[in-house]
């Protein structure tokens, strides 16, 4: 009996620890959400607008119906994917700013693929798809990961520079050797996918959604369940350590960023052959760059990054109706996302409202001299 | 009790972790101008102890006198406001700063709004005057030695007019001469009136500086000594509880064949010169190779070349008649070599990890701790790691707790756990035992004899004279990037190795 009580009460302690643990991993992110939220309220409230009536039509455009929930998710399928990329880089202690440029890459090959190749069978036209949106972008992740690898250089300057390399090409291609000419169109697009190749809705949630689930979930298997995850999160958090354990520092800098860009492009694959049916400029603006803010809100987690996700989809997907409803500019949910990513990132001053004092143990790490 | 002059006085301090009892009801009282020694085994809980009187952690039970009057110190900055300096045990210094950048950090003199530095440097000077330390204040501090580095934290508790001052293991990466210096302005800082409380592992220094003595083990003050009523053996005995046996038993060594032999190994530094030059050696199986010198004598990069972490610029090194492909630690795990290495944060150990993962750091896709498809055995990984943890009496509250809340005494012993519990044929341990307490040291002495006995080839790369005399079969002093002489251990005595040491050439012979 004494044992049983004994077992019972490490399980309880392990459980409230489990719970302190999980308190304290979202309560910043979720502190900002809310911080962010408030301060928008002040600013909808300054500029004249009823703050109340605004996020109440922010909330009725995403998540109101059936029809706006489903919006909602389609927003959010490709930063859960960009969310994704970031926040797996990261765990090898590299800050890919780059998932924008490997999304455009992934969204335009996908778009070629879907429109190409004729005369598939429409599950496997869509996986080819895919894939060639997904591998052009780990393709395009590969290069800054391989200049980190060999030279050193920093993977934040190469992958910003990199991103006015997509830009730039992507454009070209689509106003240049692949522009659509149906009906004479004279807007930088390739021509519409084959039906083969689109990715379609169960009712009005998107099957793109589904995948970036499952996808989540094999990123966090990835990432904690095999050897090569750990070699990912050691290196990124001591590659010494890593190097004296045998591991191939080098190649697992350039292995995480293939993959990284492949999530990132398979994000924009998902974006063309599930929402726009083609490749346009525009359309894909600022999708990688969200993942940044996604992966941070998520504390680079999977599982969080997918509610992450969501919230900021909903804030796309509401912001139309709340302009309509409310008639406030709807740049206004520009302006909380930043609030957010600004909360999120000065993580102290968090602290500091929340009272929520860091774990001792987090305060210093205890050594010997040169130890360090 | 409140007749005395007490400095501090710290009254029935608990602190709990979670599982962990750090500070179990501890009172301890520093007179005014003493220095007062605290001892105790690894995790007895000095560290938290000091930290707790620093304001880094909060008590959950106790209280604090200073100068006899309560007080409430919630922060660094109140610590530092009743006059209390602390100098960690680790550096809290930022590299790229000057040294007076340094020490003005957190209470910057300011002229309107920009900083004045040149007054800053005037006050900085003439307290290192006034103490006798000395420092270039515009020196930057990742390009100064170690011991200096230390004298700019204990300047910069001065320079706040510290009149407590805390040095939590100070001596343990001091050369012996940095030791003696700093035992210097020890003295001269107690005759103004200053009153030092001094942690360390080295009983002799004890001996040697302290006024009092007070000895912690698992959270609680298990004792109070002075140098005059005990000795080494005594102080041992106090810590650990039992009989240490100060001198390391073995029976002579039985060489076998060479298992690992370097070749005319030369490596160049940071800055193209040659800091390993020309060196050959060879270990056999069943012998203990000591490498004496003093810190920064080429032996850190020497090891890093022999273990796979550095390139060499020529020779060879061969394992069990194999050469050996450079920069390959991968090679190395899997024939046989194991390292303990030097820095056992930067190399030894992912802080954040639990302890499991530390455990197969080098052998984590190996059977049985992966399985198909890269696939991580977690059962098998915990099951080893609470293996080891038995063996090595590693104190900790479980497996899956991150290296980081271990006391650096049971973070060494993880490494040693995780290497020795591997099929070796050579063992490369740099300064295996530093920072660990005599317990520890004992321990880990057993093993790596135990090693040798079975047929290991093992290197001891040490700096302290009496490791590497109690420990080795033979022994090559490193110099400047040579190795000098090579002696067996039975003709060596303390006082010629310290001269080789010193860069006194040997007599030819
Ligand atoms: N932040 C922390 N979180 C959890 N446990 C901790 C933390 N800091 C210390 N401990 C535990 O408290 C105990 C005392 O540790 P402490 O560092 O004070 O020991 P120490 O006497 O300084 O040892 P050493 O001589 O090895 O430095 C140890 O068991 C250690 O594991
Ligand atoms: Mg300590």
């Amino acid at each position: 009996m004494n044992d049983q009580s004994k077992n019972n009460e490490e399980n309880a302690r392990s459980f409230s620890s489990w719970l302190g643990a999980l308190w304290r991993a979202v309560a910043v992110p979720l502190a900002a959400v809310l911080l962010a939220i408030l301060i928008g309220a002040i600013l909808l409230a300054i500029s004249g607008a009823n703050p109340f009536r605004a996020y109440a039509a922010l909330i009725e455009g995403s998540f109101g119906s059936m029809k706006a929930f489903g919006r909602t998710l389609a927003k959010a399928t490709p930063l859960i994917f960009s969310g994704l990329s970031v926040a797996f880089a990261f765990k090898a202690g590299l800050f890919n700013i780059g998932a924008q440029g490997q999304l455009l890459f992934g969204a335009l090959a996908s778009a070629v693929a879907g429109f190409m190749l004729k005369g598939l069978p429409p599950f496997l036209h869509v996986t080819v798809a895919v894939l060639a949106g997904a591998i052009a972008g780990a393709l395009f992740g590969a290069i800054p990961g391989v200049l980190k690898a060999y030279t050193g250089a920093s993977e934040v300057i190469t992958t910003i520079m990199l991103n006015y390399v997509a830009i730039n090409i992507t454009d070209y291609i689509a106003d240049g050797p692949l522009k659509d000419s149906a009906g004479g169109n004279i807007v930088a697009r390739t021509p519409e996918i084959l039906d083969s190749a689109r990715i379609p809705s169960i009712g009005e949630i998107p099957v793109g959604f589904f995948l970036a689930i499952i996808v989540s979930i094999i990123v966090w298997f990835t990432l904690w369940r095999t050897t090569t995850g750990f070699e990912i999160r050691t290196v990124g958090l001591s590659p010494h350590a890593a190097k004296y354990a045998g591991m191939r520092v080098a190649f697992t800098v350039i292995l995480t960023m293939i993959i990284s860009g492949f999530l990132a492009g398979m994000g924009g694959s998902i974006e063309s052959l599930g929402i726009v049916g083609r490749y346009q400029p525009g359309f894909n603006t600022g999708l990688g760059f969200d993942g940044i803010t996604i992966a941070l809100l998520g504390k680079t987690h999977p599982f969080g990054i997918i509610p992450a996700a969501i919230l900021i989809g909903a804030m796309k997907a509401g912001a139309s109706t709340m302009q309509f409803n409310a008639g406030v500019a709807k740049e206004i949910t520009d302006v909380i996302q930043a609030l957010m990513l600004f909360f999120v990132t000065a993580d102290l001053i968090i602290r500091k409202l929340l009272r929520t004092r860091e774990e001792d143990g987090e305060k210093i790490i205890l050594s010997g001299w040169g130890q360090q | 009790m409140t007749e005395e002059n007490l400095a501090l006085e710290i009254r029935h301090v608990t602190k709990r972790f979670p599982g962990v009892l750090a500070n179990d009801d501890v009172s301890f009282t520093l007179r005014k101008g003493e220095i007062h020694a605290l001892l105790g085994e690894n995790g007895a809980g000095k560290t938290t102890l000091m930290n707790v009187v620093y304001g880094l952690y909060t008590q959950d039970e106790g209280e604090f006198l200073i100068d006899n009057n309560v007080v409430e110190i919630n922060g660094p900055s109140d610590a530092i406001n009743y006059g209390i300096g602390m100098v960690h045990q680790h550096f809290m210094l930022v590299p790229v700063f000057s040294v007076t950048e340094n020490m003005i950090l957190g209470s910057e003199v300011t002229k309107g709004t920009s900083l004045d530095l040149r007054r800053a440097r005037r006050e900085i000077l003439e307290i290192s005057e006034a103490h006798g330390l000395e420092v270039d204040p515009d020196a930057i501090v990742e390009n100064i030695p170690v011991g200096v580095q230390q004298r700019v934290e204990i300047l910069k508790a001065l320079y706040r007019k510290a009149n407590i001052l805390v040095l939590d293991e100070p001596t343990a990466v001091l050369t012996p001469q940095e030791a003696e210096d700093l035992f210097r302005v020890m003295r001269a800082l107690t005759e103004k009136g200053v009153s030092i409380i001094f942690i360390t592992h080295k009983l002799k220094e004890v001996l040697n500086v302290a006024d009092r003595i007070t000895v912690m083990r698992r959270g609680k003050v298990v004792g109070h000594t002075s140098p005059h009523e005990t000795d080494q053996k005594g102080l041992a005995a106090m810590m650990v509880g039992r009989e240490v046996l100060l001198e390391v038993k073995k029976a002579p060594a039985k060489p076998g064949d060479v298992v690992l032999e370097v070749a005319n190994l030369t490596i160049e530094g940071e800055r193209g010169l040659e800091v390993v030059k020309d060196i050959s050696f060879e270990v056999r199986a069943g012998e203990i190779l000591g490498i004496a010198g003093v810190q920064g004598n080429g032996q850190t990069e020497l090891v890093e070349a022999i273990t796979g972490l550095r390139s060499i610029d020529a020779g060879e090194i061969v394992l069990m008649g194999k050469k050996v492909p450079f920069e390959n630690p991968r090679y190395l795990v899997e024939n046989g070599m194991g390292h303990v290495p030097e820095d056992r944060h930067k190399h030894g150990l992912v802080l954040p990890y639990n302890l499991a993962d530390n455990f197969v750091l080098c052998t984590y896709y190996q059977k049985p701790f992966a399985g198909q498809m890269l696939m991580r055995n977690h059962q098998a990984v915990f099951e080893n790691a609470v293996g080891l943890i038995k063996r090595f009496d590693v104190r900790a509250p479980g497996a899956d707790v991150p290296a980081s809340t271990l006391s650096g005494g049971n973070q060494q012993k993880v490494i040693v756990g995780r290497e020795f519990s591997r099929p070796l044929k050579v063992l490369v341990a740099n300064q295996p035992t530093r920072g660990l307490d005599v317990g520890s040291i004992e321990y880990i002495h057993k093993e790596i004899v135990k090693m040798r006995d079975e047929g290991v080839g093992v290197v001891v790369i040490s700096a302290e004279i009496d490791e590497i005399l109690s420990l080795a079969d033979r022994i090559a002093i490193m110099y400047r990037g040579k190795i000098v002489t090579t002696v067996d251990a039975k003709d060596a005595t303390r006082e010629q190795l310290g001269l080789w040491m010193a860069g006194v050439q040997p007599e030819a012979a």
